[in-house]
């Protein structure tokens, strides 16, 4: 599909976007001009709210209506936080976007700053990314001297602050109330809620945590008006989305979708992943990154009723868990049939393990049993009742737990289970065979894609 | 005077309605109304700000959110941090979901607990011991090797068990909010995360005794009371001194006639009244130092309440052994098992089963 419409990566290929001159001569900051000097903040959150953008963190929660659920106290200041501690598994869209293009994430902070009041605006980079960190720095230093940064800008009275924060190294650190706390200075630990961090968030003082994607649309949105962008993609799922394409697929990479893009075309297609490398074929696919539920080729490719699938929020989550999935953060691994999907679902478990906070009990001992009995699966260890036991644990953490880490552990390994069992039970009754390294269960009735 | 009444909702739990302040939570709530429906709870303790939400024990399930928006609420929610509103209906010991969810709860947290409660100070007031013999199953699906740390003296009268500990963080909430100056903390995350003091350094505060009774488990003992006794075999008595420090409203633990430890008075709940200073704890142990209020009044269903002043011995709560009973018909089907083994044969449930084993093993 060639006349895709590229919202967030038009420029990415010119020489030096990076830089703010280059930025500029491609049209950048001219959101921040409109909104400031145009509309009013009330105004921009309107426009957002018509264009029924959602979150683009995983959760995909409409991004206009969390704006509006800001506590609007006299007296008290309001933050905006951009979470850029993206570590999910299988996702880099923000890594990417905010390493070649950091002049865009700082104009969408500008207007979103200004249409939520803030006038000191974090973004909480993830602590691995240092030369991200310096690269949104030095991005930070051209806007400044530019007068889109700092005291009055644009002579409009507006003052604004953008601060960069390392983050502390964690994955439970991307989880919104945790990323405060650490942002605070404390054990990055999520919080109970409510009260949720529009009305008491950072430094409990009403806060909006967006990500970084959701908040580079802003200016284009302000730009081309949020009715323009609801013009693209495909019933609520509105405008374009970062898929981080890996696995198994002949060309990785990141690359920008129209929402309601057919699965078979993002999967075959040259513009995108290219298809399968060359003499296997797909046998499982994470559609949103490792945190929701793994499914077969076949389900992936066609939904339980025989209907195509969209990359859409929708379409990927029809059939429920049952027999759909998430898009999630737009972590797409593809997996071909020489993949073990015990191996994969242990190496998912080990790292939620990993990263676990050890706050509310479900999550730290759950986490750690389940890995430790995939490991014994994996491993020729295992028995029948090793799988029960999973499914079952993996029900007792999900919806039982503080922050949604539980949840995301649980889904991977239930879902592998639901749809896998057969190669799960192999393991057990095979172990000298399974054991081995590269050792993959064949399916018998595989379904050819 | 003030004489404006706090305003009040209307709050049934398990069919029991009660009348609490607007702000309530609903565990607090349900505590109004006895431990009958009181859910349980392992990190939440009320007079420190903050605690609650991280062990999951007090889940309950809401079947109308209030008065107004009478929604079921999706999950189990905690009831240790939730408000309860006007008109809400939660449902706790009558609820399979919540029972169900609570014996997962009991698994994960005993999965690392190394159940050395046979050479434990804790035994017999220990929160986990109750919670698991109220609420947990029989046996355990766990197989690995538990997570094991070395015994750490923090301090010179406190010792750390990080192996027994459940991450309910009360001694760090402890320390922040009545001691001056916390130095202990969790370190690492997950299942390895502990409580250590960084690079051990020594917790010397005149308030940190207090961490010894708000711990719901064995992990911070008294190093001078360790070993020498079991809960069940001293009588405890309520006294008071006149200390400069703290209130002095203490319970002495007499064995025979000597005071064997001294610990802040506890409620129904297992929660302090008073926090006390470390001179009562540690260095008053004569009876000579005290004024004898009278013997304590055990509240607690447990160990502890046995053998104490009157003949009741211990029993289970006949909540639970109500459920068990439920539940054990559920698990049965309806055969009348009183009959004798004939007339059970004659019956067409009888022949029913045999055909299907019948086909069963026939496979």
């Amino acid at each position: 599909m060639a006349n895709t419409k590229k919202i967030l990566l038009e420029h990415i290929n010119v020489p030096g976007i990076e830089t703010y001159e280059v930025y500029r001569q491609k049209g950048g900051y001219t959101g921040v001009e409109k909104a400031l000097k145009k509309l009013t903040p009330d105004e921009v959150v309107e426009e957002v709210k018509k264009s029924g953008v959602r979150g683009r963190g995983g959760a995909g929660f409409p991004m206009g209506m969390k704006w509006s659920f800001l506590a609007k106290p006299e007296g008290v200041p309001r933050y905006l936080v951009c979470n850029a501690d993206e570590s999910e598994p299988g996702t880099f869209k923000d890594h990417y976007l905010m390493k070649c293009l950091p002049h865009l994430l700082i104009e969408g902070m500008i207007i979103s700053s200004y249409a939520l009041g803030a006038n000191k605006s974090f973004i909480y980079v993830r602590g691995e990314l240092m030369y991200v960190i310096r690269i949104l720095e030095k991005a930070i230093e051209e806007a400044k001297a530019a007068g889109f940064l700092g005291k009055n800008i644009l002579g409009t009275g507006y003052d604004l602050e953008l601060v960069v924060q390392p983050g502390g190294g964690a994955y439970i650190c991307g989880e919104e109330t945790a990323l405060l706390e650490s942002l605070e200075g404390k054990r990055g630990n999520p919080r109970n809620k409510p009260p949720f961090p529009a009305v008491k968030g950072l430094y409990q003082c009403p806060t909006v945590v967006n990500n970084v994607e959701s908040i580079a649309t802003v200016s284009w949105i302000v730009n081309n008006g949020g009715e323009e962008y609801a013009k693209i993609g495909v019933g609520r799922s509105t405008g374009t989305k970062l898929i981080s394409a890996s696995g198994h697929i002949r060309k990785p990479g990141v690359y920008e979708i129209e929402l309601g893009l057919p699965v078979d075309e993002f999967l075959n297609s040259d513009e995108y992943c290219g298809g399968i490398r060359d003499g296997h074929h797909l046998k499982a696919v994470v559609a949103g990154g490792s945190s929701v539920p793994i499914l077969p080729a076949h389900l992936f490719m066609k939904t339980a009723n025989g209907e195509g699938r969209l990359m859409s929020y929708e379409s990927l989550s029809e059939g429920g868990f049952a027999t759909g999935t998430m898009l999630g953060s737009g972590g797409f691994i593809a997996m071909d049939e020489t993949t073990c999907i015990v191996r994969n679902t242990w190496n998912f478990s080990r790292f939620y393990h990993h990263e676990s906070c050890g706050q509310c009990s479900p999550c730290r001992e759950g986490t750690g049993w389940m890995e430790k009995v995939l490991h014994r699966i994996e491993h020729g260890h295992g028995n029948m009742r090793d799988i029960d036991l999973l499914v079952d644990v993996a029900k007792k953490i999900e919806g039982n737990t503080i922050c949604p880490l539980g949840d995301a552990a649980a889904w991977p390994i239930a879902s592998a289970i639901r749809h896998f069992r057969d190669e799960f039970e192999w393991h057990v009754t095979n172990p000298g065979a399974a054991s081995k390294p590269g050792a993959v269960y064949q399916h018998l009735n595989e379904m050819s894609v | 005077m003030e004489n404006i009444a706090p305003q009040l909702i209307k709050v049934t739990i398990d069919g029991k309605e009660v009348q609490v302040p607007a702000g309530t939570s609903i565990l607090e709530a349900a505590r109004m109304i006895g431990p009958e429906v009181a859910p349980p709870a392992m990190c939440y303790y009320k007079p420190l700000k903050g605690t609650g939400g991280k062990c999951r024990a007090c889940l309950v399930k809401v079947t109308a959110g209030s008065e107004k928006d009478p929604r079921p609420m999706p999950k189990l929610v905690a009831s240790c941090i939730t408000q309860a509103q006007d008109g809400m209906k939660v449902e706790n010991y009558s609820s399979p979901e919540v029972i169900e969810a609570r014996k997962g709860v009991v698994e994960f947290l005993l999965i690392n607990h190394p159940l050395d409660c046979p050479v434990c100070d804790q035994a017999g007031e220990c929160h986990l011991q109750d919670f698991s013999f109220e609420h947990g199953t029989g046996g355990t699906r766990f197989e690995e090797d538990r997570r094991t740390f070395e015994r750490e003296d923090i301090g010179d009268k406190i010792q750390l068990h990080m192996n027994r500990c459940i991450l309910c963080y009360r001694c760090v909430y402890t320390a922040d909010q009545i001691t001056n100056k916390r130095v202990h903390g969790v370190m690492n995350r997950g299942d390895h995360s502990e409580i250590s003091t960084y690079i051990s350094n020594a917790i010397d505060n005149d308030f940190s005794g207090n961490m010894i009774d708000v711990c719901p488990v064995g992990a911070l003992t008294d190093k001078t009371y360790r070993f020498k006794n079991r809960v069940w075999f001293s009588k405890p008595v309520d006294a008071h001194c006149d200390c400069e420090k703290c209130s002095g409203k203490v319970t002495l633990w007499y064995r025979g006639e000597e005071v064997i430890r001294v610990t802040a008075r506890k409620n129904q709940w297992g929660e302090v009244e008073e926090f006390i200073c470390n001179t009562c704890r540690y260095d008053r142990k004569k009876t000579s130092d005290w004024t004898i209020e009278g013997p304590m009044k055990v509240a607690r269903h447990s160990v502890i309440s046995a053998n104490k002043y009157s003949n009741k011995l211990v029993e289970k709560p006949s909540f639970a052994l109500k459920y068990a009973a439920q539940n054990y018909k559920e698990v049965d089907d309806d055969r009348p098992y009183d009959k004798n083994l004939s007339e059970i044969k004659k019956s067409e449930d009888y022949k029913a089963l045999m055909a299907k084993n019948e086909e069963f093993f026939s496979k």
